[in-house]
């Protein structure tokens, strides 16, 4: 499914936070389709990266194009190219006076104008996709954890978008509800999303991704196939990452 | 209680009260408005605009509201010529609801944007990641919460803007209590029922008020 037509590319990205130099001179690639896991130790600018694709993080340095347009800078542009790159967050952020409902149709009918009733059967429809239809008129907090991830991914695909950002969407939730969330992201991945998802998740990097990007101390140090990555890493760093967290 | 058979005294009493009722929900109105767009220009990211929000609060919160409500009459109405009706009555009544509406927008701003502060910055960052532009973003997903969060603090600002608004009698409306002062005159011999029953009624009213804006507060407040 993976073309070679670029979609997202970053050139010489750089970006401090104060003192911190939290990206230094990234490049990558992603193609149109194509299933990108970025991993990585705490601190490794993963998240950054992630966040910098539809500007939440500005940077300081380097350039960023999506769909062939340098990221627009504020302003109107720059609200048309979030509406086409959904997000989903570590803490899932749903609207907590909305109910779920509401939560995915919020951004077609208030961001793209679009008519409620079409909206309505959209949403619907994606909320029976990741399984949380019948829960459609509670509100986030009467749901657990990997329902709410689930409907944070319904609304992100409400809006129709060219591509998809993961920021560690499991890492807040409790063990028995990361499959639920990695089983959607896994059918996405098979239905030919462009996604970028930064997880500490092996097993989907392993499974579902086509490229795996290793990140340390702002870097990017590896990028390879997940066989090769998770088989034979190249760099010592990811040595060292790998044997920490595949030997329990 | 001899005072309020007499229907004039009575009508006395009650024309106060009834200014007491449209200053305060004009008032009310008034700051609410004013409020919520000044709380909307402190968090923007429009430095001029974030500057006159703070101007305006820190101009009418720390001004008496005798003081504003003065200038109103003596600034606007005789030295600036602002005219708000023909009706002298009417007149003094809208000065009086300029000047609490001013400074009582100061207090509501003050609160929404406490309000602001109680929601997760998630919240925003996940608007602005579908689309939403930043006034979208504020009206449709902050603001909402926001004044879910600060229903008891804006039940005490109104309660505060009903007991206000007899500051606007300085400037000769007949309100409640200048009203009052006048029964109290024609009545020497009765200053105390006259004063129960004034009060009374202000609390009366106020109380309930009170314990209605925490029932709101319960009930609209939003779980996480």
């Amino acid at each position: 499914m993976t073309t070679s037509e670029p979609l997202i590319v970053l050139e010489h990205v750089n970006k401090h936070f104060g003192p911190l130099h939290v990206l230094q001179d990234v490049s990558l690639t992603v193609s149109r389709g194509e299933v990108v896991v970025v991993i990585g130790p705490s601190g490794s600018g993963k998240s950054t990266l992630c966040r910098a694709i539809n500007r939440l993080e500005p940077i300081d340095g380097g350039t960023i194009t999506f769909d062939g347009r340098p990221l627009p800078a504020e302003g109107k542009a720059l609200a048309r190219l979030r509406s086409e790159v959904g997000m989903v967050f570590q803490s899932f952020n749903l609207f907590a006076h909305k109910t779920i409902l509401q939560n995915v149709m919020l951004g077609p009918v208030k961001v793209r104008k679009e008519k409620p009733d079409s909206v309505r059967e959209r949403a619907m429809s994606l909320l029976d996709r990741v399984g949380i239809a019948s829960q459609a008129d509670k509100y986030p907090a009467q749901l657990s954890g990997g329902q709410q991830q689930r409907v944070a991914i319904a609304r992100a695909l409400a809006m129709q978008p060219k591509a998809l950002l993961f920021d560690e969407p499991t890492s807040a939730l409790d063990p028995e509800m990361v499959g639920e969330v990695l089983d959607v992201m896994t059918s996405l991945a098979k239905d030919g999303m462009t996604m970028v998802v930064v997880t500490h998740e092996m097993g989907f990097a392993r499974h579902a991704a086509d490229r795996v990007v290793f990140m340390a101390d702002g870097q990017l140090v590896e990028e390879s196939t997940p066989v090769d990555f998770f088989e034979n890493p190249k760099s010592e760093r990811a040595r060292d990452f790998l044997s920490k967290i595949l030997t329990h | 209680m001899d005072v309020f058979s007499d229907p004039t005294n009575f009508e006395t009493y009650k024309v106060g009260f009834l200014w007491i009722l449209k200053l305060t929900a004009a008032g009310t109105v008034g700051s609410v408005v004013l409020g919520v767009v000044l709380a909307a220009m402190r968090v923007s990211p429009i430095p001029v605009l974030r500057g006159f929000g703070t101007g305006w609060v820190n101009l009418f919160r720390n001004t008496p509201l005798t003081l504003i409500v003065f200038f109103c009459y003596f600034g606007l109405y005789s030295a600036l010529g602002l005219e708000l009706s023909d009706d002298i009555d009417r007149n003094n009544y809208w000065l009086g609801v300029v000047g609490l509406s001013v400074y009582t927008a100061a207090f509501v701003c003050e609160a929404i944007r406490s309000g602001i502060n109680t929601v997760p910055a998630g919240q925003a960052e996940a608007a602005r990641a579908i689309g939403m532009s930043f006034l979208q973003t504020l009206t449709v997903v902050i603001l909402p919460q926001a004044a879910r969060a600060v229903v008891a603090p804006l039940g005490s600002i109104f309660i505060a803007l009903a007991k206000n608004s007899t500051i606007v009698g300085t400037i000769g409306l007949m309100e409640s209590s200048s009203a009052m002062k006048e029964l109290i005159n024609a009545n020497g011999d009765a200053v105390v029922p006259i004063f129960l029953v004034f009060a009374g009624t202000f609390a009366l009213v106020l109380i309930p008020t009170g314990y209605l804006f925490g029932w709101l507060a319960n009930r609209l407040a939003v779980k996480r």
